[in-house]
C-alpha cells in the first residue's frame, strides 16, 4: 500500500510474529526518530523461507537509553540505532 | 600417564573429531560433491574463495581508515557510502552495505549485532569470538560504558555513546579519531595503529 513519506518521530509496533523477524524485542513499543532512510531491501521475513519476498522500505532509527531502559539507564541520553524495516513501524 | 589427558608439554589433548556427521555437515558435503560432480564448480576454485574469504582481516580496515584520516575528500565520501570508498581502494565488497561513523571529541561509536553476529567481514574479516556472545550483544546496548570499562576505556560523561545494532542489511565500521601526535606519519604507518577494536569501538586507535 502506497504511503506518504515516514514521520520523522515513529513507534515500533508492538506485535510478536513467530519466524524470522529482524526487529528486536527491548525496542517493540518503543519511539524513536528516524535517522534516515536506506532505501528498499527484500522483507526478511519472507526469504529466510525462500518465499517470494516483498520490498520494504528499511530506515535506521534512533533511540534514546531513556526510551528504551526508563530509570534504569546507564546515561539517559545515549542512543542506539537500529535498523527497522517500514511495516514494523507507526507514526507518532 | 595416559588417563590424565595431557601431552608432554602439560597441555591437555584436543579429542579426536570421531563423533558422526550432524545433519548440517552431511548437507554440505552433499551439496558440494553434487557442485563439483555436476561441473558447476571445482575443488580448487572452493578452496581459491576459502582461502580468499581467510585472507581478509582488520588490516583492510586499518588501510580505509587511514585513508580517511590523511584524504579529507576521501573521508567525506566514506561517511556518505563507506562501501563505495572502499571498493575505490580495491577491497572486494561483495554486496556489502557499509556505513562508517565517526568518533569525535563528543561521539564514541559502538558496533553490535543483538540479533546475531552480523559483521563487516569483507573488510574485517571474522569477527572475534566475544562479539558473537550472548553476554556481549546483550551488554552492548544495555550498558555500554560498563561493556567499555571492561575493555579498558573511560568514556567521560560530555561525550555521548551512539550504539548501532546491525537488525539487517547494513554493516557498520568505526571511524576512530585519529590520535594526537601523528602528524608527521604516512599513511601506512597510521594503519598499522588502527586496531581491530578500534573500527568495532570496543578499542581506541594505538599511539606511535
Amino acid at each position: 500500500m502506497a504511503r506518504r513519506k515516514m514521520a520523522d518521530r515513529v513507534r515500533v509496533k508492538t506485535m510478536m510474529p513467530p519466524g524470522h523477524v529482524r526487529t528486536p524485542a527491548y525496542l517493540r513499543g518503543k519511539k524513536g526518530v528516524v535517522e534516515r532512510r536506506l532505501g528498499k531491501f527484500k522483507n526478511p521475513e519472507q526469504l529466510a523461507y525462500g518465499l517470494p519476498a516483498e520490498d520494504q522500505t528499511l530506515y535506521r532509527v534512533r533511540f534514546t537509553m531513556a526510551e528504551v531502559w526508563g530509570d534504569s539507564a546507564e546515561c539517559p541520553t545515549d542512543t542506539v540505532d537500529a535498523e527497522i524495516y517500514d511495516h514494523w513501524l507507526e507514526r507518532v | 600417564m595416559p588417563h590424565d589427558h595431557l601431552s608432554p608439554s602439560g597441555h591437555p589433548y584436543r579429542e579426536d573429531n570421531d563423533h558422526p556427521l550432524t545433519y548440517w555437515q552431511r548437507m554440505e558435503i552433499a551439496v558440494r560433491e553434487l557442485l563439483v560432480e555436476k561441473s558447476v564448480l571445482t575443488p580448487a576454485q572452493i578452496n581459491a574463495q576459502i582461502e580468499a574469504m581467510d585472507a581478509r582481516s582488520p588490516a583492510n580496515g586499518a588501510a580505509v581508515v587511514a585513508r580517511a584520516w590523511v584524504d579529507p575528500a576521501f573521508k567525506a565520501r566514506l561517511l556518505q557510502d563507506a562501501a563505495a570508498a572502499s571498493r575505490e581502494m580495491g577491497f572486494d565488497l561483495g554486496p556489502l552495505h557499509l556505513i562508517a561513523v565517526e568518533n569525535t571529541k563528543e561521539i564514541h561509536n559502538l558496533i553490535v549485532c543483538t540479533l546475531c553476529s552480523c559483521y563487516p567481514r569483507n573488510l574485517l574479516g571474522l569477527p572475534p569470538d566475544w562479539y558473537k556472545t550472548r553476554a556481549y550483544r546483550s551488554r552492548a546496548v544495555r550498558e555500554p560504558r560498563a561493556v567499555l570499562e571492561e575493555f579498558g576505556i573511560s568514556i567521560s560523561n560530555k561525550t555521548k555513546i551512539c550504539v548501532h545494532d546491525s537488525t539487517a542489511d547494513m554493516r557498520y565500521i568505526v571511524l576512530p579519531a585519529r590520535p594526537e601526535g601523528t602528524e608527521g606519519l604516512s599513511e601506512a604507518d597510521l594503519a598499522a595503529l588502527v586496531t581491530r577494536d578500534s573500527m568495532i569501538g570496543t578499542g581506541l586507535p594505538k599511539h606511535p
